[in-house]
């Protein structure tokens, strides 16, 4: 599946065109300088054999562009999407949850269709749409109404520009909160609808009636018996989520100037940096299958009739 | 004639046992035997649906007439107002307020629509097709090509959409023995070519899905018994049977190809912005410009497009209760 990959990105990408197209008189000496310090030379199953050595021994190489090295920089935009990514999941998952319960408990009620609309038009909306948007308005008009002389709440970044460095948790939470309402946007779409269907169909089954007729007070059918049963696919579908968003928060990231993985990856890609572009796809596809096992594992604990 | 009389009477006599049944009362009774007239009846009833549908034609009627609706053409650069050569707010002259270019956003927004839609539409079109083909063969002759599908969707399935969609760009443009098919990188074919190959995958898995099912069913097998050839089962039997999840995904494809080609244009992988523009390039455009208060350039092409995306997502939404009433209900 690397060497797929692998293939894919050395075809799909010429680093040695653009090094030739910014160069453009360098001597064919300087070319094959330039491919041998990038291993470049072979025929491409070569390269990827003699790159998936290093890889495995941890020796990650340095980026083509600036000559970084890959691991330091691909260790922060990790951390920052994981920041980034834990804080909206908290936030969706809660509320989406929250707002599902409540709508499948009062069903049809003025809530119920409501949240439903909500959620529909959460789930047509593009996470681009919905960063301009915070933007135009957290970021440009509040600065404006409220006369401020920097922006109500900063649109890009990590840290503001000429930061020090230092780990500071206020700005750092200024800084999450456009770009993790966007994410949290769509899960609280997606996991209200969830919760809601999820929970419907609990509350037409048999065992809650049982659960009923044994005289439990209705708050305790609801908890131990509807709720927990009702949990069990959502947990699954949260850890396959999970999975997803170290690779799937590029968009977001890109708009807010984010430095995370999302981020990492698009600057990499237009950059044709396979040194930085290889390590990225092994992350995040292991990130992927590895939560997937991690779903179908928790689903088969937590639902003894499911074996694996 | 007559045995179809006894018939209609033989049903009808349960519900009036006094006097004859009226014409009508006959008519719809007859008719709610057909499954398909029963799945339209169920969607036109929804009300919901019906409302997106009528916004979706008036929107796709006003962007097919482009030329009689738009104000300006496309790439048409308005006289300065007020000495402003860019940027100039909505105003009579510009009714959506103009660009960069002074070029007018409301005859842009109608323009892009048309390359939107016709991404949209065509990728949906080419990838059920291809999908259905597929995944019917695939799941009526199970064996390699089976295992070959749900192997390559499982790979493609491991990456985030918009990684697969950059780096199959860049593979694709740097093949040359694919160059006759996909054709310039910034063309609007080589999109619609890019989306179909990585979209058909998601139709294929549904639709072998259904026809596993549909294959074990009686008819199939009534097809067999009476001597039809295999290719006669699939494109007689099992496609027509499995339609309404096609038409479902259908609508979901539109969608995927439209909100797909817009992410690609928005980051500026998608066609040549400078002759041709698209939704997603439009709001691409407004991406750095909001900071300075230039709210019209992300308001108009964006609610037009998410009101779009929404109509579309309704009638797929109620064609899937229509054709499976089961599972609306679960759901619902």
């Amino acid at each position: 599946m690397t060497f797929l990959v692998f293939v894919a990105i050395r075809v799909g990408t010429d680093p040695v065109a653009r090094y030739t197209r910014i160069n453009a008189r360098a001597s064919a000496a300087k070319i094959q300088q330039y491919k041998e310090a990038n291993g470049l030379v072979g025929t491409i199953p070569e390269q990827y054999v003699r790159w998936l050595w290093k890889f495995v021994r941890f020796d990650w190489g340095v980026s083509i562009k600036g000559r970084v090295p890959v691991w330091p920089s691909i260790k922060d935009a990790l951390s920052n999407t994981l920041i980034l990514g834990a804080f909206a999941s908290v936030i969706g998952i809660t509320v989406g949850l929250g707002i599902g319960i409540v709508a499948s408990l009062k069903q049809y009620s003025k809530f119920d269709s409501l949240s439903s609309a909500g959620a529909f038009i959460g789930l047509s909306i593009p996470p681009y749409i919905s960063a301009i948007l915070l933007q135009l308005v957290f970021a440009y008009y509040f600065t404006k109404w409220f006369g401020l002389d920097k922006p109500f709440l900063p649109p890009s970044g990590v840290y503001p520009p000429g930061h020090d460095g230092s780990f500071d948790p206020v700005l750092r939470l200024k800084h999450l909160i456009l770009p993790g309402t966007v994410v949290a946007i769509q899960t609280i779409a997606v996991y209200s609808r969830y919760m809601r269907a999820s929970l419907l169909e609990v509350k037409n089954s048999d065992y809650l009636r049982t659960a009923r007729a044994k005289g439990i007070s209705e708050t305790r059918v609801i908890v131990r018996h509807a709720l927990r049963n009702a949990l069990i696919p959502i947990v699954t579908v949260a850890a396959i989520d999970m999975g997803a968003i170290i690779g799937g928060l590029i968009i977001t990231e890109r708009i807010f100037e984010y430095k995370g993985m999302g981020d990492f990856f698009l600057t990499a890609f237009t950059n044709g940096d396979f040194p930085q572009l290889m390590p990225w796809m092994v992350l995040v596809v292991a990130s992927l299958i590895l939560f997937n096992l991690i779903a179908d594992i928790t689903y088969a604990f937590l639902d003894p009739r499911i074996r694996l | 004639m007559t045995d179809i009389s006894e018939f209609e009477a033989a049903i009808t006599k349960p519900h009036v046992p006094n006097g004859e049944p009226t014409a009508d009362e006959v008519n719809a009774l007859v008719d709610s035997v057909s499954p398909s007239r029963l799945a339209l009846r169920r969607f036109l009833r929804h009300r919901v649906a019906m409302a997106a549908l009528i916004i979706f034609v008036v929107i796709a009627l006003i962007i097919i007439f482009a030329p009689i609706t738009t104000r300006y053409g496309e790439i048409e650069i308005l006289p300065p107002v007020d000495g402003k050569r860019s940027f100039n707010p909505p105003s009579a002259k510009a009714w959506f307020g103009t660009d960069e270019l002074n070029r007018d956003l409301y005859s842009r927004v109608i323009w892009g629509g048309r390359v939107s839609l016709f991404i949209g539409l065509t990728v949906a079109l080419f990838a059920s097709m291809i999908g259905t083909l597929v995944g019917a063969v695939a799941g009526y002759r199970g064996g390699l090509i089976d295992d070959m599908l749900m192997r390559t969707t499982d790979l493609f399935l491991a990456f985030p959409t918009l990684v697969l969609l950059l780096v199959v760009r860049n593979l694709f443009d740097q093949l040359s023995w694919l160059n006759w098919l996909v054709g310039d990188l910034k063309s609007i074919r080589f999109i619609i070519v890019l989306l179909v190959a990585l979209s058909w995958m998601s139709v294929a898995r549904i639709v072998r899905g259904t026809v596993l099912s549909l294959k074990e069913r009686e008819f199939v097998e009534a097809s067999i018994a009476l001597g039809s050839s295999a290719p006669r089962i699939v494109v007689r039997h099992l496609i027509p049977n499995a339609i309404g999840p096609i038409i479902v995904s259908l609508t979901t494809s539109i969608v995927g190809a439209i909100v797909a080609e817009s992410t690609l244009a928005f980051f500026g992988f998608g066609i040549d912005p400078v002759y041709k523009t698209s939704w997603g390039g439009l709001l691409g455009a407004s991406k750095g410009q909001v900071l300075t208060g230039k709210w019209w350039l992300l308001v108009f092409p964006g609610v037009v497009f998410v009101i779009t995306i929404m109509c579309i997502n309704f009638i797929g939404d109620a064609f899937r209760d229509a054709f499976d009433p089961k599972q609306g209900q679960a759901r619902r």
